[in-house]
């Protein structure tokens, strides 16, 4: 059965195929393929077979596949470092920090867990069906399209992957065309490593992900831009596929009250500054009284020497942005704010370097305060009371990350319950993030869906749910027959009455 | 007021932050209580109007179950809203760590006709729980249902926070140009594509709780007298206009027959020689939908049944065997009572029938062989799964309720609807001291602080 329909899908590929794939050569020398939308179908087809096939369903092969992840992982990682810093300069403690760690500890998590996660978990029943064995059972739910991103292009792209072979499905992975370097070794590593049937990369830019998004998937993953998540959602629309959102948004960092002004200091540099800013969930702007604003700016300045020493640019641990186009929009930014720049504000255009940056003096319609930064730009904005700081904060679009620096814990829970973010942090920022037992996502403008650890295995799940009867009891079964009488109806209630909490029939 | 005035007050009202205490949405769940209790009797004869609903369907098929899902959730609630401890690591030991389920804002419900109350009422009571306000859009073929809860809910409940909308295609469709934090629709895949389309311009998620055709296999050695008892019941109930009804039966040749003859034998037991005349049984909904169903017996002679009367909008329980895969019975789902015989070889072709088309919102597997039922269950998917009986999945509220691929996406039921109707919010709350344990992670960095930390 499942041979015969490879053979009939193999066929009908090679008749699409005139137009095939084309393989052509990166500026690094690294093999690429990309092709038009007829040469998706039959990578589509290939993966939508081979998932037919039950192939993906056994926990070995997740297992399997899951720890083949892994070494390709650990066998390339100089190589990982290297490419990571082709791309974006990254620092090599942050490439093994922020991208391979995250991952491979995810990966532990992961397949340390996956017998569990995959067994069928009973439910509480009712006294209807107390003779019934009722549970939910886990299902892939076929051949998912994961779009990464060139911030953290190995981590985005492979963490919400980890979920998806733990889940038992099919997986194409579409990695962001800016970040050539990674994405290249992906693409030459993947089908190195796993299932070339099960697993697939498809490159391209914007036209490519078009056309690739008019075939139907069972989930669609993003990570990127609000503009670009709702034309994905539209074609999904189309198909009716589910899908997860991880977006952006201008993440608060509200600084209020008692508070350690150097460690405050220091844990907004590291979070800021790491991967110059270009972080999803790196803190956007401040905002805090003049008071803590004046103590805080030679605390700021104080972190920023002793972690990039007095010149940056010559520090090995301070990234570059990733692109010239987005050097020039980061820098257009800091031309037209009419705040002051009061630490960095130094570039390099050639070598898409810009200083960390802080600017004060920012007014709330200020240009830095439009869109995500997205940089190492930090504005400093004051408020001078904790309900200033929150209805400042719940007059925008809810953000991805909302981080709160204060000894005054009912402050901090104050700000807590009156805001909405995708996560929540005090007295620290992003690492909420690294923890598997929390669940990774927006809400509102920020996204939706959720992922790591067991939120990635469920967020490519299909949770069924599952009743097995039997077949006495057939006259308790009778009362819900027509014809209908008052006294069968009347027992009916009876048995579902509060007193044995008890659903319908 | 308009649309726009009726979810921006909705809006506001959310913003002011009253649903946010948990006393507030117990208040607001007892008095929704009270009013399905003191208002039954207008319910019924509503729902008698709209469908032909008989006086016993209406408390068995949607008000029990709404009962039962306030009343769950009254018991529960201040459980579901606490926060929910997870697993720290060695970082984080000394840390608060947990998901802290918040309201989204303000949901939009749009329901459908064939169990009106059901349908918009346990979502509302998701979100009512779940501390959000929610805009109430019933479906407008079910009129008097319609006309009714908007007379009703706000002399019950907050009157800014849970208004009523009714209308037809147009008022829903500039519904649906408004931002909302969530949609939960229940109807046909088709206009579920279009919801989702709509809110997608506002990256709205949705709750889409679709259909299909719910397959209904029988093994030859099953008990079949019990099965088909079964059967008949949950595919002629409302006239077969259930989502989850069985849509048509897999079976091999040898047993068509016997099928054919309990199904006629347990229908004079429900509904009597003539079931016209039956107060139990039910009518198609419009004019349209009786066309329409009508219009996908043409060409087939039925075994039982096939009876019609246009005035009435009546069918009688149809049942059609050795029905061809391609005929147009079998493209579309019938919701109506019309059951459709297609005979297998084996269980194996049940299976191959099943998985060559969309995915289901159910699948009902009769047979007694436990071995044969795993692989199944295992080899196929769908929303959920009855064994040995139809329906049922759907009264048991810890299980989630929802479909996959074309039958839906989202879930809810119970725990679920609150979960579903929520933002889980991951919360780490540090304090600033043990600083020396952070330095490990900044620059500059060389190898020996990198193993620190690791």
């Amino acid at each position: 059965m499942c041979i015969g329909r490879l053979f009939h899908n193999l066929g009908a590929a090679t008749e699409k195929t005139l137009s095939p794939l084309s393989f052509s050569e990166d500026s690094g020398g690294n093999g690429v393929w990309s092709g038009s939308m007829d040469s998706h179908s039959e990578v589509v087809e290939r993966l939508r077979s081979a998932f037919r096939s039950g192939v993906t369903v056994p926990e070995q092969f997740r297992r399997t596949q899951l720890m083949k992840l892994m070494s390709m992982l650990k066998e390339n990682e100089e190589k990982f470092v290297v490419a990571l810093h082709k791309d974006l300069a990254k620092p090599r403690f942050e490439a093994l920090l922020s991208e391979l760690d995250i991952v491979t500890n995810d990966l532990h998590h992961t397949i340390s867990n996956l017998s569990s996660w995959m067994q069928p978990e009973y439910v509480e029943k009712n006294l209807a069906t107390k003779f019934d064995d009722c549970f939910v059972q886990r299902q892939p739910l076929g051949v998912v399209l994961i779009i990464g991103t060139w911030n953290y292009p190995l981590q985005l792209l492979i963490l919400p992957m980890v979920g998806a072979i733990a889940a038992g499905n099919c997986v194409i992975l579409k990695p962001s065309e800016v970040s050539t370097a990674t994405d290249s070794l992906i693409a030459e590593l993947v089908p190195k490593y796993l299932h070339q049937d099960c697993f697939a990369v498809i490159s391209g830019g914007a036209e490519e992900t078009k056309a690739l998004l008019k075939h139907r998937f069972d989930h669609i993953f993003y990570t990127g831009s609000q503009n670009v998540a709702r034309s994905i959602l539209q074609a999904a629309s189309v198909h009716l596929t589910p899908v997860t959102l991880e977006l952006g948004g201008k993440c608060p960092c509200f600084i209020y009250g008692q508070v350690n002004i150097l460690y405050a200091a220091r844990r907004l540099v590291w979070a800021k500054f790491f991967n110059a800013g270009q972080s999803c969930v790196a803190p956007d702007y401040v905002l805090c009284s003049t008071a803590i604003r004046d103590a805080i700016l030679p605390a700021i300045r104080q972190a920023l020497e002793e972690f990039y020493g007095k010149e940056p640019q010559k520090c090995p641990d301070y990234s570059r942005i990733v692109s010239p186009q987005h050097w020039t929009r980061l820098m257009e930014m800091l031309g037209k704010t009419s705040g002051k720049v009061v630490i960095g504000g130094e570039s390099n255009q050639e070598e898409k370097y810009i200083a960390p940056t802080v600017v004060v003096d920012v007014a709330e319609d200020d240009v830095l305060m439009g869109e995500e930064i997205f940089g190492p730009i930090l504005p400093i904005l004051t408020v001078e009371s904790l309900e200033q700081g929150i209805s400042f904060i719940t007059s925008r679009e809810k953000p991805l990350a909302l981080y709160t620096f204060s000894d005054d814990s009912s402050a901090v829970k104050t700000v807590m319950e009156k805001t909405s973010s995708g996560g929540f942090c005090s007295n620290d920022s992003i690492i909420h993030m690294s923890l598997p037992s929390l669940p990774f996502g927006g809400v509102g403008a920020s996204g939706f869906g959720c992922y790591h650890g067991r939120f990635g295995f469920e967020t490519f799940s299909h949770r069924r749910a599952c009743m097995l009867r039997g077949w006495a009891l057939e006259r308790i079964n009778s009362l819900r027959y027509p014809p209908y009488s008052d006294e069968r109806l009347g027992w009916l209630r009876w048995t579902t009455s509060p007193k044995f909490s008890c659903s319908i029939m | 007021m308009n649309h726009e005035q009726v979810v921006q007050r909705a809006k506001e009202a959310f913003l002011s932050g009253r649903t946010r205490p948990v006393e507030f949405r117990l208040q607001q769940l007892h008095a929704l209580q009270r009013m399905i209790t003191e208002k039954e009797t207008e319910i019924c004869t509503a729902l008698k109007q709209d469908i032909n609903r008989s006086q016993y369907d209406t408390p068995l098929l949607e008000l029990i179950g709404i009962e039962n899902e306030i009343k769950l959730a009254i018991d529960k609630l201040a459980e579901w809203a606490a926060p929910r401890s997870v697993e720290r690591n060695l970082l984080t030991l000394r840390d608060e760590v947990y998901i802290q389920p918040e309201p989204l804002g303000v949901v939009l419900i749009i329901g459908a006709w064939n169990y009106p109350w059901a349908v918009t009422l346990q979502p509302l009571v998701g979100a009512i729980a779940a501390g959000n306000a929610a805009v109430v859009k019933p479906s407008e073929l079910s009129e008097y249902s319609s006309l009714l809860l908007r007379a009703l809910l706000p002399r019950y409940l907050d009157k800014d926070l849970y208004p009523v909308v009714t209308g037809g295609v147009s008022e829903t469709q500039e519904l649906l140009r408004l931002r909302f934090d969530h949609v939960f629709y229940t109807g046909s895949s088709s206009v579920g594509k279009v919801v989702m389309e709509a809110a997608a311009r506002h990256l709205t998620p949705v709750t889409l709780e679709l259909g299909g055709k719910s397959p209904c296999y029988i093994d030859k050695d099953c008990d079949v007298r019990i099965a088909c008892r079964r059967i008949t019941w949950g595919k002629f109930v409302n006239c077969g206009q259930t989502c989850i009804a069985p849509d048509y039966i897999l079976c091999e040749p040898c047993i068509q027959g016997r099928v054919v003859e309990c199904i006629r034998q347990t229908l004079l037991e429900f509904y009597g020689a003539d079931p016209k005349c039956s107060p139990d049984y039910g009518r198609i909904i419009n004019q349209r939908h009786f066309n329409r169903i009508m219009g996908l017996m043409e060409g087939y002679t039925p075994v039982v049944g096939g009876q019609s009367d246009s005035s009435q909008r009546y069918i009688a329980p149809t049942v059609l065997k050795d029905v061809p895969p391609q005929s147009r019975l079998m493209q579309e789902e019938i919701f109506g009572p019309l059951l459709p015989i297609v005979t297998v070889s084996d269980m194996d072709d049940a299976i191959n029938f099943i998985n060559e088309r969309e995915k289901p919102l159910a699948l009902y597997i009769f047979c007694t062989d436990k071995k044969a039922v795993k692989k199944m269950i295992e080899e196929t998917t769908s929303g959920g799964v009855t064994v040995n009986d139809v329906m049922m999945h759907y009264t048991v509220s810890s299980l989630p309720f929802g479909g996959v691929g074309q039958s839906g996406m989202g879930r809810y039921h119970g725990k679920h609807t609150f979960d579903q109707l929520s933002h889980q919010r991951a919360c780490l709350v540090r304090k600033l001291a043990m600083e020396s344990v952070n330095l490990a992670r900044y620059p500059p960095q060389d190898h020996k602080g990198y193993n620190l930390l690791m």
